[in-house]
């Protein structure tokens, strides 16, 4: 797609769509490529942090930082495919496979107890102490048959959020 | 204003005692209060803080508050697209050079009489308000022919009295001369750059204005100083005061700012909406320079808008200003039909205050400690 010119082709359309298995109608794409353009202020092709920032409501989320380690520089194919998790059409796995690599933020596949204890951070601020979060942390990964050591790998997520029935969809509005 | 805009942090001006947001943010899965006893999964899963933000992404209602909404264009096809070139025709070339003359014969008139009288008449102040008074109006009324302004006015005209101020939503700054030219309130404005600048200085000064400076944290109690200064006295013009802070698209409305409601007056609410099949009449200063804007209105068709005088409203009792000025926001959104949304204006200019962030951490850390305890 090049530079954010505000036409789509039917061949754009369809490219996308492939990028993202099809969890998103082409209507929804069209939709999201108006979003894209909308927050793209600057005309570059991706939207930078500031400008995902500039919404209130997702600079005030607290995994708001994390996501704009994954959101930095994608351009619009790579953008819908970030987005692809939350779509109705989307399987519980690859839900579980986006929650999985925000905790991985180093990308090699595995979660410590640290990365864990970084998200926890971020969800309760200061209102819980580190050691607190450790505390918890330890006892709920000893309950589940896990040490403080431990690595959990995407299995280890299937199997722990697998079956609890994961909300986590955002409906795109179409004109 | 284009590229990076210097994001300063004014958590210390923005009001930190607000309705609750989560009543206004669609929300699914943050309303579910979890229970039962902590497990791993519940901390690994953390689908709802996920789907808040990805629903942030994909649509927002700040953002929908500053999009404009141009017409939809109906030239397009073979038959309707002569016609719409006939009136291209007719706007830029005959009714354009018509309402610049209009508005030159208007100019002059009023500074061949507002010069000896602002200059001459130093002594006889009592007059020279009133003449000064008057021909502001006429000059606003000959702003409003040149954009071909169809202003229907409804409820009973402001009148002088002591003790009151007047606050409307704001869509550009067209709004203010659409109500000066009925009556000549004072105002009080961000000062602006150029020929609107001179403007302000020299002709709106003697109506009377307030000036702020939005970067200025300090400027909040200078600013409201001089707001109770004004409606105390007996001889100022009305005060007109637009509470959004910024230019909304008419859609919607912006959270009001709280120091016209802490005045101890009455307040007098007004409603305007635009009528946008003539045209869109935000101005959306991100994009256009107040020039180009006003350009814009003088090659379009007309200006067409209502405008509501609506019934003066006062303090009740155990009412805190911020819900004073949310109840008149809700008067003014529900009269002219613009949906409200629990942001503030002014976070198109600053991120967020950490205090919203906050809460959400709170609530979460408290909810977690309450089920470590469950058995």
């Amino acid at each position: 797609m090049g530079n954010t010119s505000s036409m789509l082709t039917q061949y754009d359309i369809e490219e996308v769509q492939e990028h993202c298995n099809c969890t998103f109608s082409q209507q929804e794409i069209v939709s999201l490529y108006q979003r894209f353009c909308q927050l793209d202020r600057n005309g570059g092709g991706f939207i930078s942090a500031e400008e995902f920032l500039s919404v209130p409501e997702f600079a005030v989320n607290p995994v708001s930082q994390r996501l704009l380690r994954m959101l930095d520089g994608l351009n619009f194919k790579e953008f819908v495919a970030f987005l692809s998790a939350f779509s109705p059409r989307a399987t519980t796995q690859q839900k579980i496979e986006f929650i999985f690599k925000v905790y991985d933020s180093d990308g090699n596949g595995r979660v410590a107890m640290n990365d864990m204890l970084e998200v926890l951070r971020d969800l309760t601020g200061q209102f819980i102490s580190q050691q607190q979060r450790e505390q918890v942390l330890t006892q709920v990964l000893e309950e589940a048959g896990y040490t403080k050591d431990s690595f959990l790998v995407l299995s280890d997520f299937m199997k722990i959020l697998g079956n609890t029935g994961l909300k986590m969809e955002v409906e795109v509005p179409v004109d | 204003m284009s590229g990076s805009e210097k994001l300063t942090s004014l958590s210390s001006e923005l009001d930190l005692d607000r309705p609750n947001l989560e009543d206004y943010l669609p929300s699914g899965s943050s309303i579910q209060e979890p229970h039962g006893k902590l497990r791993l999964r519940d901390l690994l899963d953390i689908s709802p803080a996920l789907t808040e933000a990805a629903g942030a992404i994909v649509d927002d209602s700040f953002t929908r508050c500053f999009k404009s909404n141009p017409p939809e264009p109906w030239n397009w096809n073979v038959y309707l697209f002569p016609l719409w070139c006939c009136g291209v025709v007719v706007r830029y070339l005959i009714l354009f050079p018509g309402r610049v003359i209009v508005l030159t014969v208007g100019w002059i008139i009023f500074l061949s009489s507002f010069i000896p009288v602002h200059f001459l008449l130093k002594g006889h102040d009592n007059l020279r308000k009133k003449l000064e008074r008057f021909l502001v109006e006429l000059i606003c009324s000959f702003f409003v022919a040149s954009w071909t302004g169809v202003v229907k006015y409804h409820g009973p005209r402001p009148s002088m009295r002591p003790k009151q101020v007047f606050v409307a939503n704001h869509t550009s700054m067209i709004d203010f001369i659409i109500l000066e030219q009925m009556t000549a309130f004072a105002v009080i404005m961000q000062k602006h750059p150029g020929w609107v600048g001179l403007l302000q200085k020299t002709i709106l000064e003697s109506v009377g204005c307030i000036w702020f400076n939005r970067a200025e944290a300090k400027d909040r109690e200078i600013v409201a100083r001089k707001l109770r200064e004004h409606v105390q006295g007996t001889d100022n013009n009305p005060l007109l005061i637009f509470p959004e802070g910024t230019c909304v698209n008419n859609h919607y409305t912006v959270m009001f700012k709280k120091g016209a409601f802490e005045l101890g007056c009455t307040v007098c609410p007004i409603a305007i909406k635009y009528n946008k099949i003539f045209v869109d009449a935000f101005w959306n200063s991100r994009k256009q320079s107040f020039t180009m804007h006003l350009l814009q209105l003088m090659t379009s068709w007309a200006v067409v808008c209502d405008v509501w005088y609506l019934e003066p409203q006062n303090l009740k009792p155990g009412e805190t200003p911020i819900e004073f000025a949310e109840r008149v926001r809700d008067i003014i959104s529900v009269r002219a039909g613009l949906k409200k949304v629990p942001w503030d204006g002014y976070l198109k200019y600053s991120r967020p205050s950490p205090k919203h962030r906050e809460q959400k951490q709170q609530s979460f850390a408290e909810s977690m400690l309450r089920r470590l305890e469950e058995k």
